[in-house]
C-alpha cells in the first residue's frame, strides 16, 4: 500500500492516496476523522439504547449479551426488543441522510429534500387507504406506503415530461400534486375514528415504535443493497456540482446520471417510509451537518451516511426516554433539524456581522 | 443607448386585461351569489333573493342572514386577504414556491391554538380567532427578527429559510402536543383542515381591521415592488425606498395572511396558486397582480366553499381540502402549456 | 471513415447539422470542416446561434437533422466519456463548488480518466501539475477558488479543460467579463496551447481579436454560415456590414498586418443637449 508522497501535489486539502497496483482511492483525511468520531458516536448511543428501558440493564450485561456471555430476559430484551430498533434507526437514518445528499447536489439546492416531489405525502396517502378501505394489517400499511410514494413520484414525473424535465414545470407540479394529496390525507383523517386517526398520524409524523425484527430485517438488508450502489452514482453525481454544461463536457452522461441518482434516492427514502413513515429533516439537515463539520467543497457520502445514522439514533433515544410522553420520533427530528437550521442562520449572521 | 426602465414588460395588453378583470368580476359575484343560494338546505334563488329584500320565512331569514351571508362574507375577507398576500410574498421573494405561510403565520397560529385548545380548554371559533392571530404575529415577528439579523435587511433568502425552519420546529411541537392529548387531536383536526363553518361576522368582525390594514399596505407597496423586480440599485435610483417597501410587505403579509388563517384556519394553497393564475393572464405589473388576486381569491374560496357543501351532503368537505383540488389541476394544466415563466 | 493521414481529415465537422430549441430552429442545414491544428473562430451578431453551434460541435445538443462529425464518426455513438477524451469544452456559466481550492477544481477535468477504483494514478497527477504549469496557477494551487479574481479564475478553468488532455478544445466566449490585459492573456495562452498542436476553436464576440489570433474564421448569422476562411480573406468590410449591419472600414491591424475593423463614423452633427463651445 502505498500513501501519498509528500513531495506529490498538494491540492490545499489534506487527504490520503491509498491503493495497490492501479488501483486507488482517495480519502479526505477531516473527512476520515470526522466519520470515525461519528462512528465512535453511534456506538455509544447504540449502548445506550441498548441498556436504557422499562427493564433497565448495565453496560455489563448488554456487552454480555452481544458476546453470547449471558442468556436468559437480558438476552430477549436486548437482541428482540431493542437490537431491531436501534439498528433500524441507524440504517433509515443513513438511509435517508444519502438521499438527501443526492438531491442536494444534483438540484444544487442546499433546501432540497425528497419531499418535494411527493414522496411523503403520497406514503401517508398510500398508507391510509390500506388502512381505512382495506383492513390495515402491517404488511398491509407497509405495501400501501410503498406503492403510494413511488406512484406519486411517477405521477410528478409523467405530469411534469414534456419533451425534457426542466426545473420550474416539475416544481409547480410537485407542488400541485402534493397539496392533493395532502388533501385527501386531511378528509380522510376527517373522517376516520379518532383513535385510527390518532394512530396514522403517528405514523404520518414517523414513528420507530412498529419496528420489530420482522419489519427491520427487510428493510435494513434492503437498505444496505442501495447504499451499496451509491458508490456507482457517486463520481458522476460529485460532478453534477460543477453545472449540466461542464459535467457534460467532462465526460458524464449527464441525463442518465441524474435519473439513476435521484431513482436511487427515491428508493432509500421509499423504504424507510414504508416502515417508518415520513421521518422529516433527517434528509434535509444531515447532509448540510456533514458538509460544515468536514468543509469539503461537496457533500461525501460515507461521513453524510454515519452522521443521519447519529441523528435519528439520538432522536429516537431522545424521543423514547427523554421526552415524558410518547411523542413520535418525526417529532424530534423536527424540532431538533429545525432548530439546528435556526442555530446556523444565527451563527452564520454574528460571523458576517 | 439606454433603456427607460419605467414598467416591466406585460404580457396582457389594454383591453385583453380589461376584458379579463370584467370576466373576474363577474365570476366573483356568481361565486358570491352562488354561496348565498347553495347548501345543505335547499332553497330556491327566488326564496333567498325574497328572504333578502325583506320577507320570507322565519327559518329562511334564519339560514339567509344568520348563516349563508355571514359565511359568504368570511369567504370574501380570507380569499381576497390569502390571494393578495400570496402575490406580495412571491414578489417579495421572487419565488413561485413561497405562499403566504412561509414566514410563520401557520405554524404559529396553529400552535397558540393548539395550546388554547390543551391547555385552557378554548372550543369556540371566536376563541380561536384571538389565539390564532397571536401566534401569527409573534411567529412572523420571531421570523423576521431572526431573519433579518446580521445586516441584508431582511432578505428575502435568508427570510425564507428562517420561516421555513422556525415553522418546521413549531409545527413539530403542535404535532406532539396534539398526539399526547386526543382531544386536542380531535379539535385541531377540523381546525386544521381549513374551514369556513360556522365563521360567521362574530369572527370577521375583529379580524376586519387587519385586513382593511393590510391591504391598504399592499396597494401602497404594490408599485414599489414593480421597481425592486428590476434589482433594489434600480430601485432605488427610481426614487423607490427599498427598505420600507420590504417592511410594508412584510408587514400586509402578516397581517393579511394572520387574519384570514385566524379566521379559516391554514389554507395554504390559496395564497400559493391564485397569484399564478393571475399573472398569467395579467402580465407582471404587480399592481394588476395585487388587483387581480383581490378578485380571484375570493372567488376561489367561495367556489370552493360551496363545492364543499353539496359533495358530500348531508356532512360537510372542508374549504381547505376542496381548494387543493379546485387550484392544483389548474396549476398543473397551466404549468404544462407552452413555456410558463417563472417570475 | 477518415485518418489523421487523410488530406481532407478534419477532427471535427458538421454535416448539414440543424439545431432546434423548443420547436423553434435555431441552426439549419450547416455544413461545417474545422482544419487540423487551427486556431477556428466562430463569429457573428448576438443570438444568432454561434454559442448553441459550439455547444452541438461539443456533443452538448443533439442534432435535430444532420450529424456532428468527431473524428469521423458520430460523435452520438460516443460514450460520454469517450467523447470527453476527445474533446473538451470550456461552457459558459459553469459553476464552482464552494470551498474548492484550485488544484481541486482542475483535478476534476480528469473525470473521463478515472474509474470507480482508480481515483488518482500518476497521469491524473502529471496531467493536472502540467494543466498549472501551462495555464501559470500552479503558485494558486492551494487557494480557495472562490478567492480569485476575474482573470485568475477563467484561468483555472481553462486548467481544468487542459488537464482533461484532449487533442481539440472548445471555448465558448472565454474572454467575455474579462478586462483588455487578461483578455490577451487568455488568447495568448491560448495561441500557445495552438502551436504545441491542439486544435482549438473557439467563439469570440471582438473581431479584431478573432482577425488577430484565429487562422480560421467561421461567420454565423440567423443559423447559417455567410463566411469561412483564413481571416485575411474573411473578414472584410462588406463582411462586417451584412453581418453586423455596422458601416466599417477595415484596414491593416499596423503591429501584426492582420485585419483591423474600424467602424465609420456615425455620431449624429449636433446630439441634443450638447453645449457649444
Amino acid at each position: 500500500m502505498s500513501a501519498g508522497s509528500p513531495g506529490a501535489l498538494d491540492v490545499g486539502r489534506r487527504r490520503v492516496i491509498v491503493g495497490i497496483r492501479g488501483w486507488s482511492l482517495i480519502i479526505g483525511l477531516r473527512s476520515a476523522v470526522i466519520g470515525v468520531l461519528v462512528a465512535v458516536g453511534i456506538l455509544v448511543l447504540a449502548l445506550l439504547a441498548l441498556a436504557l428501558g422499562d427493564f433497565p440493564l448495565t453496560v455489563a450485561e448488554v456487552v454480555g449479551v452481544v458476546t453470547g456471555r449471558l442468556d436468559g430476559l437480558p438476552r430477549i430484551v436486548v437482541l428482540e426488543w431493542r437490537l431491531p430498533r436501534a439498528a433500524a434507526a441507524i440504517l433509515f437514518g443513513a438511509a435517508l441522510a444519502v438521499a438527501g445528499a443526492i438531491f442536494q447536489t444534483v438540484t444544487r439546492n442546499p433546501l432540497a429534500s425528497p419531499d418535494i416531489i411527493g414522496l411523503a405525502n403520497g406514503s401517508f396517502t398510500g398508507m391510509l387507504v390500506a388502512l381505512l378501505l382495506l383492513g390495515g394489517s402491517w404488511p398491509l400499511l407497509t405495501a400501501g406506503s410503498l406503492i403510494g410514494g413511488l406512484a406519486a413520484a411517477v405521477v410528478i414525473y409523467l405530469l411534469a415530461y414534456r419533451g425534457g424535465l426542466h426545473g420550474f414545470r416539475f416544481i409547480v407540479v410537485g407542488i400541485g400534486v402534493s397539496a392533493m394529496l395532502a388533501s385527501v390525507n386531511t378528509w380522510l383523517l376527517l373522517r376516520a375514528e379518532l383513535e385510527t386517526a390518532l394512530f396514522a398520524s403517528a405514523w404520518g409524523a414517523g414513528t420507530l415504535n412498529s419496528v420489530t425484527a420482522v419489519t427491520a430485517v427487510p428493510a435494513g438488508l434492503c437498505i444496505l443493497l442501495l447504499l451499496l450502489l451509491v458508490p456507482l452514482v457517486a463520481p458522476g453525481v460529485r460532478q453534477l456540482d460543477l453545472g449540466d454544461d461542464a459535467a457534460s463536457a467532462t465526460g458524464v452522461a449527464v441525463g442518465r446520471a441524474r435519473l439513476a441518482a435521484i431513482a436511487l434516492a427515491v428508493c432509500l427514502v421509499s423504504v424507510v417510509t414504508a416502515v417508518a413513515g415520513p421521518i422529516a429533516f433527517v434528509a434535509l439537515a444531515a447532509p448540510q451537518i456533514t458538509r460544515r463539520l468536514t468543509r469539503s467543497p461537496g457533500i461525501p457520502f460515507v461521513p453524510t451516511a454515519l452522521v443521519g445514522g447519529a441523528l435519528l439514533l439520538g432522536s429516537d433515544l431522545i424521543a423514547q426516554h427523554v421526552v415524558p410522553l410518547t411523542v413520535p420520533v418525526g417529532v424530534v427530528t423536527v424540532v431538533l433539524g429545525g432548530g439546528y437550521l435556526v442555530w446556523l442562520l444565527i451563527h452564520e449572521s454574528r460571523r458576517r456581522a | 443607448m439606454v433603456t427607460t426602465l419605467t414598467k416591466p414588460a406585460r404580457t396582457g395588453h389594454g383591453p385583453t386585461r380589461a376584458a379579463w378583470f370584467v370576466v373576474a368580476v363577474v365570476v366573483l359575484v356568481g361565486a358570491a351569489g352562488l354561496s348565498v343560494v347553495v347548501g345543505a338546505n335547499p332553497m330556491s334563488p327566488g326564496t333567498v333573493l325574497g328572504t333578502i329584500l325583506g320577507g320570507g320565512t322565519d327559518e329562511s331569514r334564519y339560514l339567509v342572514w344568520d348563516q349563508r351571508i355571514p359565511r359568504t362574507a368570511a369567504g370574501l375577507v380570507v380569499g381576497a386577504a390569502l390571494g393578495v398576500a400570496g402575490a406580495l410574498i412571491q414578489a417579495f421573494t421572487r419565488n413561485p414556491l413561497a405562499d403566504p405561510g412561509i414566514l410563520g403565520v401557520n405554524a404559529g397560529a396553529a400552535f397558540f391554538v393548539a395550546v388554547g385548545i390543551t391547555f385552557f380548554g378554548v372550543t369556540s371559533p371566536y376563541g380561536y380567532v384571538w389565539l390564532a392571530c397571536a401566534g401569527a404575529l409573534v411567529l412572523t415577528v420571531g421570523v423576521y427578527t431572526i431573519g433579518s439579523a446580521g445586516g441584508d435587511h431582511a432578505g428575502p433568502v435568508r427570510l425564507t429559510v428562517t420561516g421555513v425552519a422556525i415553522g418546521a420546529v413549531f409545527a413539530g411541537l403542535t404535532t406532539g402536543l396534539t398526539l399526547t392529548h386526543p382531544d386536542s387531536f380531535d379539535r385541531m383536526r377540523g381546525w386544521s383542515a381549513g374551514t369556513l363553518l360556522e365563521r360567521g361576522f362574530d369572527v370577521v368582525l375583529p379580524v376586519l381591521p387587519l385586513v382593511l390594514l393590510g391591504l391598504t399596505l399592499a396597494l401602497v407597496a404594490a408599485p414599489g415592488l414593480n421597481s425592486i423586480a428590476l434589482g433594489s440599485d434600480v430601485a432605488r435610483s427610481q426614487g423607490v425606498d427599498v427598505r420600507r417597501t420590504r417592511l410594508a410587505v412584510l408587514a400586509a403579509v402578516t397581517l393579511l395572511a394572520g387574519g384570514a388563517t385566524a379566521v379559516a384556519g391554514p389554507l395554504v394553497f390559496v395564497g400559493l396558486v391564485v397569484p399564478h393564475l393571475v399573472r398569467w393572464t395579467v402580465g407582471s405589473d404587480q399592481r394588476w397582480i395585487v388587483v387581480g388576486s383581490l378578485l380571484l381569491g375570493p372567488a376561489l374560496v367561495l367556489l370552493s366553499d360551496v363545492l364543499g357543501r353539496i359533495l358530500v351532503l348531508p356532512s360537510e368537505m372542508p374549504v381547505g381540502i376542496v381548494t387543493a383540488f379546485v387550484g392544483a389541476p389548474v396549476l398543473i394544466i397551466l404549468a404544462r402549456r407552452r413555456s410558463a415563466s417563472a417570475l | 471513415m477518415s485518418s489523421p493521414t487523410d488530406p481532407d481529415y478534419s477532427p471535427l465537422r458538421a454535416e448539414g447539422l440543424g439545431v432546434r430549441y423548443d420547436k423553434r430552429s435555431v441552426i439549419d442545414d450547416l455544413d461545417i470542416r474545422v482544419p487540423p491544428g487551427s486556431f477556428t473562430v466562430i463569429i457573428g451578431p448576438n443570438a444568432c446561434g454561434k454559442s448553441t453551434l459550439l455547444r452541438a460541435l461539443a456533443g452538448l445538443l443533439p442534432a435535430a437533422t444532420g450529424s456532428v462529425l468527431l473524428d469521423g464518426r458520430d460523435i452520438a455513438s460516443f460514450s460520454a466519456k469517450d467523447t470527453a477524451r476527445r474533446l473538451g469544452l470550456l461552457p459558459q456559466g459553469a459553476v464552482s463548488p464552494e470551498g474548492i481550492t484550485v488544484a481541486e477544481l482542475v483535478a476534476r477535468g480528469r473525470y473521463a480518466h478515472q474509474r470507480l477504483l482508480r481515483q488518482w494514478s500518476p497521469a491524473d497527477e502529471s496531467a493536472v501539475t502540467e494543466a498549472l504549469r501551462l495555464t501559470d496557477v500552479a503558485d494558486l494551487a492551494t487557494r480557495p477558488v472562490d478567492e480569485l479574481s476575474g482573470g485568475q479564475r477563467q484561468r483555472v478553468w481553462i486548467a481544468m479543460v487542459l488537464a482533461q488532455q484532449t487533442p481539440l478544445i472548445l471555448l465558448d466566449e472565454p474572454t467575455t467579463y474579462l478586462d483588455i490585459a487578461h483578455q490577451i492573456e487568455v488568447l495568448n495562452l491560448l495561441h500557445e496551447l495552438n502551436g504545441q498542436g491542439r486544435t482549438i476553436v473557439a467563439v469570440l464576440h471582438d473581431l479584431n481579436h478573432a482577425a488577430r489570433y484565429a487562422s480560421h474564421v467561421i461567420a454565423v448569422q440567423n443559423g447559417r454560415i455567410v463566411a469561412q476562411g483564413p481571416p485575411g480573406t474573411t473578414i472584410t468590410a462588406d463582411l462586417v456590414a451584412e453581418v453586423f449591419g455596422l458601416p466599417n472600414i477595415v484596414i491593416s491591424d499596423p503591429l501584426t498586418g492582420t485585419p483591423l475593423v474600424v467602424p465609420a463614423d456615425t455620431r449624429l452633427a449636433h446630439p441634443v443637449g450638447r453645449a457649444e463651445p
